[in-house]
């Protein structure tokens, strides 16, 4: 049997605000993918070591808050330390062009998309992404 | 083998890494089951089952707490369905279980049923088995919301939990065969809204009529209220007499038995399914599947054939 493509979606920071992390979690259902689902409020830590334990192909994370700058590169951070560099961090919210841009060249963030973003285009980026890198 | 090593030495990449490998299934997982196979058997397994909004999460969440304080590292595999349309899935049960984020001693793993019905996933006693081997002293099954067929948790635990909440059912409900017949616990959770009396009532009068399962046990019913932690040190008592009730006698070997009786059964199934389809290939395969469907051959005939060329 083919691998499933494992998704973990995730709320770092404060906000509350979790519809477009459901949707995005819907469709990556609806095409096919386990989506793992945890929340809102969620530290770089706990969103690290639920990748982790869930071994996970793909993070997706929800920002509306606008700490995406301090949370996106400390998620990066973690996820290097415990050895998951093969794991696609796809984000997405709020995020000014030139703050997506620092994070996809300094940080490793593979897309990033915003309002009006094609649900359509993200699901082909994961499909297309995940697990690309991984040796097993 | 060094996913196998690493793995019985505690690395918690590995043991990701090998969940993932034997829900893929194939030799690689088989490989890996059989070089830990020896240092299975120590670990107190439970399945927790109930309706969709009984509450299993949060009150696997309290359960763990509890057992962590008291020292014991705690195994976590919670099953949700695979949608038959897309075979995708959302594994939410991790929601509730944020209080256990970020101690080394729990391990929550999200498993999808992936096309199977019985209430847990094809790979989830695999998946007990690393869990095992990897140390954890006590390995909790939280199986998809639950109704009246969903059986098969308690062939594959030791301690079979049902959890229950009021209002969700008359006094037939509670006598008719499956997840009822399978408690070794009774839990009343939400035991502080209307209704929990009478649930009780029908529960127990429902165990008076007699259980077909055991002879020297009497599944206690206990209210909980999981979300406030409140019934939680009586379920862990009563969880533990189980176990002592299961190593006093004959039970434990008999349960253990059964338990690997029905594994063998699914991993030469497998092993059968898998070297048929080899064997046959995957064209030749599906023509046999159309000529099924077009009612030149019977899938019976079909599979006397299929098995035939396999051996």
């Amino acid at each position: 049997m083919a691998r499933k493509i494992r998704v973990l979606v995730a709320k770092p920071g404060l906000d509350g605000h979790d519809r477009g992390a459901k949707v995005i979690a819907r469709a990556l259902r609806d095409a096919g993918m386990e989506v793992i689902y945890t929340g809102i409020q969620q530290t770089p830590q706990m969103i690290v070591e639920a990748a982790l334990q869930e071994d996970v192909d793909v993070i997706g994370l929800s920002i509306l808050s606008g700490a995406h700058m301090t949370l996106l590169p400390k998620i990066a951070q973690l996820l290097h330390e415990q050895g998951l560099d093969d794991v696609l961090v796809v984000a997405g919210g709020i995020i000014s062009d030139e703050d997506a841009r620092i994070l996809m060249e300094q940080h490793g963030i593979a897309a990033v998309y915003g309002p009006g973003a094609s649900m359509h285009d993200i699901v082909k980026f994961v499909q297309e992404h995940a697990g690309v890198e991984r040796d097993s | 083998m060094e996913l196998a090593d690493s793995l019985l030495s505690g690395s918690r990449r590995a043991l990701a890494r090998g969940i993932t490998l034997v829900e893929t299934g194939g030799t690689p997982a088989r490989k890996l089951l059989s070089a830990i196979y020896a240092r299975t058997g120590n670990a107190h397994i439970i399945g927790a089952t109930g309706a969709p909004g009984a509450g299993k999460s949060t009150l696997v969440n309290a359960l763990a707490l509890h057992w962590r304080r008291a020292g014991k590292t705690v195994g976590i595999i919670a099953v949700d369905p695979t949608s038959p349309f897309t075979g995708g899935a959302i594994l939410g049960d991790r929601i509730r279980m944020q209080p256990l984020s970020g101690d080394p001693g729990v391990f929550v793993r999200s498993m999808a049923s992936r096309g199977r019905l019985g209430g847990i996933a094809r790979a989830t006693g695999d998946a007990i088995d690393l869990l095992d081997a990897a140390g954890f002293e006590i390995v909790i099954v939280e199986t998809v919301g639950a109704g009246q067929g969903e059986v098969e948790i308690a062939s594959a635990v030791h301690t079979t939990i049902v959890i229950e909440a009021p209002g969700m059912g008359d006094d037939v409900q509670a006598i008719k065969a499956g997840i009822l017949e399978i408690a070794d616990i009774f839990v009343v959770n939400k035991a502080d809204r209307e209704g929990a009396d009478t649930t009780i009532r029908q529960l127990r009068s429902m165990l008076t009529l007699g259980s077909a399962r055991h002879h020297d046990w009497t599944p206690p019913i206990l209210r909980a209220v999981a979300m406030r932690e409140e019934g939680i040190g009586e379920i862990a008592a009563a969880v533990e007499r189980h176990r002592a009730y299961l190593h006093g006698g004959a039970q434990l070997a008999e349960h253990e038995r059964a338990r690997i009786a029905r594994e063998f059964q699914l991993i030469v199934q497998e092993a059968a399914l898998e070297r048929a389809r080899a064997e046959v290939g995957a064209e030749a395969w599906e023509a046999l599947v159309q000529r099924i469907a077009r009612r030149e051959i019977d899938p019976y005939t079909a599979a006397d054939e299929v098995l035939a060329r396999a051996t």
